[in-house]
């Protein structure tokens, strides 16, 4: 269960971090990319279609100025007498016309008193009386002048463009009517994508031609504030206006100003120009979604490019640490096999050590049997068995006879019972009669290490469920290498037992050589031991390490060098009910 | 029955003729052995067989007696409780004592057979051992005392 777990979260920790490595490059470089890419095309289209209008800027105003200079030819050309003859002038209209079709929808010539003296055209606007219109009070004051677009007495939108002439006292006009449909149309030409339109708006904030397109409310009260003032000597105009918010200029100077203003939820670019030295101003607007679709469509692209991708990375981490993770855990499955084979090895090699042990131990008695056996054939070499002087020693040799064999049977009995239980199957163990019994194989050879044992169990241990003789190697191999560790020099070996938090904890604390830093590292490796050279096998604590895991426990060591060393093994306890494991 | 320890040779044995014989020419040995039964049983054996056996169930006990002086040849326990069989050996050799050491251990391998032989012990027997066995080790190491004794005579 808790390896489900371990895995897991193996699994999750390596894709996460396969995830982080390869998807934060990738989205710093598209961000980067992206948003450089982006500032840079956005600058290029405004340059672009600033470069559009400025042209257009140009067109309309070579287009009033060469209208206004065909005007000032004739002016210069002709006398007044020659142009108030109507013939002449509806002469000099068909060849205008001839030129320039559809433009110059008539001529006329007009007094100092506001009076058409002269017409040419189709309209009998002869003798009209123009005191009253406002082109004429502005025309009069200028020598040349070009009018806002108006109605007029025609009743349909044009404008005028005029040329005042002197002659003595009297002054007079030259008028020529510029139709608004050829005019309109060199602004309905600039249209850009499907937004793009442009229109040319005069300082009172009138439309001087057909709006292509519904003017954004934000760009009049733009226009309202600018104005272009007459600073340069040439047709320079400087922009002076005070920005209302939402908008964003990106380029302010002599000629121009542009920018992106927010409106109706979108955003919109705007270009603003003078026209007619400052009295017009030629307005272009384009959606901002519109303009930028390009860079839209490649920004889309490059989000697909990358959503796809980080998909595909996301997958293949997921995949890929999944596949390793398995191959971790086949490997990790083999390491437990063949742990478990090392286990079966030291447990064959720790009863062989014992079984040895004990076959010297057996020497002893086995040597005094046969000493009083002796002794007691010497005695009936010499005398006759009915002197019943000896006859007390025959008891004494026969009774120590009986008691060291008795003593042979005790070994060997240890040793069986041992040796019986071998099996790996689990019971509920008290965990102190397993200590009390392996402390009686340990007593001969305690005694002749000088070494005090002291056991101090708690009697109210709850059982514990494990391998009857897997705990007991356990307990053989730290009790033989604590009696290792202190040597022929003697000392105390002290066991404990007690419950503590749910856990059975058994100290096993010898006053030994203790285990230096250098060691204590790799003492619970297999085959590792710092025993002479066919002493220990170096499996011993790799075997109760294993053991006590597979028991869901835990062995700590605490060792100071000189002092001693303690092994703490902590047992889960067997509690056995049902309601405990519920809750 | 007890006393025949404490207090060799007991009574029991002083009445047989045939044993004040040969206890005049008794051969003085000393036996080590923390197993007190073996001890006191085989120095009875000895006895009866004409040595003067003296009986030492502690290494410490041991050199004692050596340091008194009681016999130049020793049976000689490895394993035992407190200084072990290689310790007395060990200072026998160190102290440089005129000492025929015989070794006689229930725990007998062959390292420390090497091992006692390469420390001065003339023999290592192994228990239970032949008592015929001990004798000839006896025999060995009385030659030996006498093959030394011109150089090593006390002053």
């Amino acid at each position: 269960m808790e390896d489900r777990h371990y895995y897991k979260s193996l699994t999750r920790n390596m894709a996460i971090t396969m995830i982080m490595v390869s998807i934060t490059p990738l989205v710093l470089i598209a961000g980067l990319i992206g948003y450089y890419f982006e500032t840079a095309y956005r600058e290029k289209v405004l340059a672009h279609l600033q470069e559009l209008v400025e042209k257009h800027q140009q067109n309309i105003n070579a287009f009033l100025d060469e209208k206004l200079s065909y005007i000032k030819v004739l002016a210069d050309s002709y006398s007044v007498e020659q142009l108030t003859d109507e013939a002449f002038l509806e002469n000099k209209l068909i060849i205008l016309q001839n030129a320039y079709s559809g433009i110059f929808v008539d001529l006329g010539i007009v007094d100092s008193t506001g009076v058409q003296i002269a017409y040419a055209g189709n309209l009998k606007l002869e003798k009209a009386d123009y005191s009253g219109a406002e082109w004429f009070r502005k025309a009069q004051k200028q020598d040349y002048f070009v009018s806002d677009v108006f109605l007029g007495l025609r009743k349909t939108p044009h404008f005028i463009v005029s040329v005042k002439k002197r002659r003595g006292e009297n002054e007079w006009l030259l008028r020529a009517t510029i139709d608004f449909l050829a005019f309109n149309s060199l602004v309905e030409n600039l249209r850009i994508g499907k937004t793009g339109s442009a229109l040319i708006i005069n300082s009172a904030g009138e439309y001087q031609t057909r709006p292509g397109m519904e003017p954004l409310p934000e760009m009049a009260s733009l226009l309202k504030r600018t104005s272009w003032t007459r600073a340069a000597p040439v047709e320079g105009a400087h922009a002076a206006t005070s920005q209302p918010a939402g908008f964003k200029t990106i380029s302010s100077g002599s000629l121009a100003l542009s920018g992106i203003v927010a409106s109706r939820g979108r955003e919109f670019i705007y270009i603003l120009m003078p026209l007619k030295g400052g009295e017009w101003t030629l307005a272009y607007q384009q959606d901002t979604a519109d303009a930028f679709s390009e860079l839209n469509s490649a920004r889309t692209l490059a989000l697909t490019i990358l959503f796809s991708g980080v998909l595909g990375i996301v997958f293949m981490a997921f995949f890929m640490s999944r596949k390793v993770v398995l191959r971790i855990e086949k490997v990790d499955q083999e390491k437990d096999l063949m742990n478990e084979q090392v286990l079966e090895a030291g447990k064959l090699a720790s009863v062989g050590e014992l079984a040895a042990g004990i076959a010297h131990e057996i020497n002893n008695p086995v040597a005094i049997m046969a000493e009083e056996a002796g002794w007691m054939e010497d005695l009936l070499e010499d005398m006759h068995i009915e002197e019943s002087e000896d006859f007390e020693e025959f008891r004494r040799s026969l009774k120590q006879i009986t008691v060291q064999g008795e003593r042979c049977k005790e070994i060997t009995h240890k040793l069986l019972s041992f040796a019986r239980r071998t099996d790996p199957v689990h019971h509920d163990i008290q965990v102190n009669d397993t200590i009390e019994e392996i402390l009686g194989i340990f007593d001969q050879r305690s005694k002749f290490s000088n070494i005090r044992i002291q056991s101090e169990l708690d009697p109210a241990l709850p059982l514990v469920s494990a391998s009857p003789s897997e705990l007991q190697q356990v307990f053989i191999n730290l009790i033989n290498n604590a009696i290792d560790a202190m040597g022929s020099g003697g000392g105390l070996l002290e066991i404990r037992s007690r419950l503590e938090a749910d856990q059975a904890v058994i100290d096993i604390a010898d006053t030994g050589h203790g285990i230096p830093n250098t060691v204590m590292a790799r003492i619970f490796e297999p085959f590792f031991t710092t025993k002479p050279v066919g002493k220990g096998t170096g499996l011993g604590l790799s075997i109760c390490y294993g053991i006590v895991r597979k028991l869901g426990g835990t062995i700590t060591v605490n060792s100071a060098v000189g002092l001693g060393t303690t092994f703490r093994i902590s047992l889960p306890v067997h509690t056995g009910d049902v309601t405990r494991t519920g809750s | 029955m007890h006393a025949r320890y404490k207090t060799p040779p007991g009574p029991t044995y002083l009445s047989s003729p045939a044993r004040n014989e040969r206890m005049e020419m008794g051969l003085p040995v000393l036996i080590v052995d923390d197993e007190a039964e073996f001890a006191e049983t085989l120095a009875e054996r000895l006895r009866l067989r004409g040595f003067t056996p003296h009986v030492a169930n502690s290494g410490e006990e041991a050199l004692s007696l050596v340091a008194r002086g009681v016999a130049n040849i020793m049976l000689l326990d490895l394993k035992m409780p407190g200084m072990d069989g290689l310790e007395v050996l060990r200072r026998i050799q160190k102290g440089a004592f005129r000492m025929q050491v015989i070794i006689l251990t229930g725990h007998g391998s062959e390292i420390d057979e090497v091992y006692a032989r390469s420390m001065g012990a003339i023999e290592y027997l192994r228990k239970p051992a032949d008592l015929g066995a001990i004798l000839a080790a006896f025999k060995k190491a009385e030659k030996e005392l006498n093959k030394n004794m011109p150089v090593l005579t006390k002053e």
